[in-house]
């Protein structure tokens, strides 16, 4: 499959070069996560303006490595580059990086256990002892704490995590190092990370399908998968003590709670944020590109693009299950990608 | 009381098969004192040819080597005996991996090549003509199939039964033994060894069932015209084949070391060493394959290529006690 998917990226990457000859053309790598959005914008930006942007979705890594490489003209990625990578970036470079978040996505927790159908309420520290194989059976008084209603039976918990490195699995254990002491000191975060218990599925689907097969099994998705597939999953309590059900709205309410001491480089990990509606598991995607541009015919249209896809952009975001970015995100993004320069002169 | 005493007299009287290839004369010398251009190109170009291999398996093992000499650096011999694997704290140890790929492949041949060598048997030997063509073609079928086409038959089908059936089954008439004790997720070492298996069958088998072919006529004549049995006569080719044989079950050996996609989806993907096979395990081509895309610092990424000069060398080291099997043996053929 991926064979063919090099073939047909050459293909294509060899004829568009020959019918493209005068056509600006800029080219891209990065994460997987936000790939649909992002080839779903090129389209409706290349039928708007000419302009074609190529993108592979080669992985959040892959992403990072190829823009500090100066290989591709922008990059992506679901977990923000470190200071050390920023730095060495701009000393290959000779410019800065830039993170522009584009879409918000989430983390669902999805569950198997028999006779329990919905509405399974789950804390930040009762999650985190279960994926350290703390908390083994599913009727432990910690998890019936939270779900007085709920018969849950004396069934062992099978845990499933992500077994190739990925964004979600960065925002998930994210997510846990915040929440939990013990989660932070024994595993902490990352796109993979040495879990203490489980089984490991290749992608969302092999997640998925380990959670479908498996009784008495927990483990994680991306919402844009859960509500595809319309799988179960839990109720999140989030910093202000309630339960809340992941959805776009939720999704963005939780960037908007973290919108208020947000850096001004808007690398930031939107996970337990605050407000009574934020869904905790919740994180930005980013676009990474070049404070400076030599080229001045793509830096101009790299500009164009991005205030476009602050703008119209957006609206393309929930019918592909992904939550749009809030105003007071949208106002800083526009902030930065306003000063992007070509060789040193601005270009809006 | 007769058959006894012939029975040495068919072992003997094999007929001689090796040396049979014939060389051109002067192989090496023509390449100077050339009177032929057309043989001095042709020459040249096919030696060209061989050693274009030599130094692309030269190169890549040495590409891998500077690849993965940050990690080489710090962990020198211990990414082969520690057993922790963790991206966050920059740790990596490679054992239970190591151990996960040899012993999955391991037990997939254990399995794999008796039934091989009787499908081979069967084909070459006892099978009327109208049976062996469309077997052949199904066996061959097999080894066509791509690995996630069995990676989600795996899934979906091979697990579910593991689980339900296999697992719990073993558990209550060999539970005694450390192999079969656990927790039956159906995922693990067990669903991960049967799949190899099955997909290093059709090459074990064809490829044995040609070299069973290639033992010439007369030697079965020979041995029938003798009074032999059916039985006693493919014992005798089966003598002819047997380094021919152990160089397909190598082969079968390689594709079920580099195995990744069939392997990753069924086999848990979890680095540790049990001696459980209902639990979970990981091998080294699945954990390139997983985690090679994210691997973000230069350190993680050197790992993952020390991990891929491992699984390089590691295939070098049975090519060549393969290679020294099959000389050994052939050794003692001629000698004999």
């Amino acid at each position: 499959m991926k064979f063919q998917k090099i073939i047909s990226t050459l293909f294509l990457t060899v004829t568009f070069s020959m019918l493209a000859h005068a056509q600006l053309q800029l080219n891209g790598a990065g994460a997987t996560f936000p790939a649909v959005i992002y080839s779903k914008w090129f389209d409706e930006y290349k039928n708007a303006t000419g302009v074609q942007f190529n993108y592979q979705a080669i992985g959040s890594g892959g992403g990072i490595r190829q823009i500090s490489e100066g290989t591709v003209d922008f990059g992506a990625t679901d977990g923000p580059m470190t200071d050390q990578q920023l730095s060495e970036a701009k000393s290959k470079r000779g410019t800065e990086v830039l993170h522009i978040p584009t879409v918000m996505g989430a983390v669902v927790v999805c569950y198997n256990v028999p006779g329990i159908s919905k509405g399974l309420n789950l804390s930040g520290e009762v999650l985190a002892d279960i994926f350290l194989g703390k908390i083994i059976y599913w009727n432990d008084a910690k998890i019936k704490k939270d779900n007085p209603k709920l018969n849950l039976p004396n069934k062992a918990i099978v845990v499933t995590h992500r077994s190739d490195g990925s964004g979600t699995s960065f925002i998930f254990t994210d997510y846990l190092t915040k929440v939990s002491k013990n989660w932070s000191a024994k595993v902490g975060t990352g796109t993979s990370v040495n879990w203490p218990v489980g089984l490991g599925g290749k992608g969302n689907d092999g997640v998925a399908g380990l959670v479908k097969q498996t009784e008495g099994s927990i483990g994680y998705v991306e919402l844009a998968y859960a509500v595809k597939n319309k799988i179960l999953y839990a109720n999140m309590k989030n910093k202000a003590g309630n339960f809340v059900e992941a959805t776009f709205q939720s999704v963005s309410s939780a960037a908007e709670g973290a919108a208020k001491n947000m850096p001004a480089d808007l690398r930031v990990s939107i996970t337990d944020a605050a407000g009574k509606d934020s869904y905790p598991i919740s994180g930005f995607t980013w676009l990474l590109v070049y404070k400076n541009m030599k080229d001045e015919a793509k830096a101009k249209a790299m500009v164009n693009f991005l205030s476009w896809s602050m703008g119209k952009g957006q609206s393309f975001a929930t019918d592909l299950y992904y939550a749009p970015l809030p105003k007071a995100v949208v106002k800083m993004c526009e902030k930065n990608i306003n000063s992007i320069t070509a060789n040193g002169k601005k270009i809006k | 009381m007769i058959n006894s005493e012939i029975q040495p007299d068919i072992e003997n009287s094999r007929v001689e098969i090796n040396n049979t290839a014939v060389r051109p004369p002067g192989f090496f010398k023509k390449v100077f004192g050339t009177y032929n251009l057309g043989d001095f190109i042709f020459e040249r170009l096919t030696l060209l040819f061989a050693v274009l291999v030599f130094l692309l398996v030269i190169l890549m093992g040495y590409e891998m080597y500077v690849g993965s000499k940050i990690s080489i650096d710090k962990f020198g011999w211990s990414f082969l005996t520690n057993s922790v694997w963790d991206p966050v704290q920059e740790i990596y140890g490679a054992l239970p991996i190591i151990y996960g790929t040899i012993v999955s492949s391991f037990l997939a041949l254990v399995i794999s090549v008796p039934l091989s060598i009787g499908i081979a048997i069967f084909l070459s030997e006892v099978s009327p003509g109208w049976l062996e063509k469309p077997l052949s073609f199904l066996v061959e079928l097999l080894a066509g199939i791509p690995s996630v086409v069995y990676g989600l038959w795996g899934i979906f089908v091979l697990v579910p039964w593991i689980r339900t059936d296999v697992e719990p089954f073993l558990s209550e008439h060999l539970g005694f033994l450390p192999f079969f004790r656990g927790a039956p997720y159906g995922f693990g070492m067990l669903a991960a060894v049967l799949i190899l298996a099955i997909m290093i069958l059709p090459i074990v088998s064809s490829i044995s069932r040609d070299i069973l072919r290639s033992v010439p006529q007369s030697q079965r004549e020979a041995a029938l015209a003798l009074g032999a049995t059916r039985w006693q006569s493919t014992k005798i080719v089966l003598k002819d084949a047997k380094s021919g044989i152990l160089g397909a079950t190598m082969l079968g050996l390689g594709r079920a070391v580099g195995e990744t996609m069939a392997v990753t989806m069924v086999i848990g993907n979890r680095a540790v060493i049990s001696p459980s096979l209902f639990d979970p395990s990981y091998t080294m081509a699945s954990v390139i394959a997983n985690e090679f895309t994210e691997a973000t610092s230069e350190m993680y990424l050197s790992a993952l290529i020390q991990l891929a000069l491992v699984l390089f060398v590691l295939t070098i080291i049975i090519n060549a006690m393969a290679k020294l099997l099959v000389w050994s043996m052939e050794r003692k053929l001629g000698t004999r």
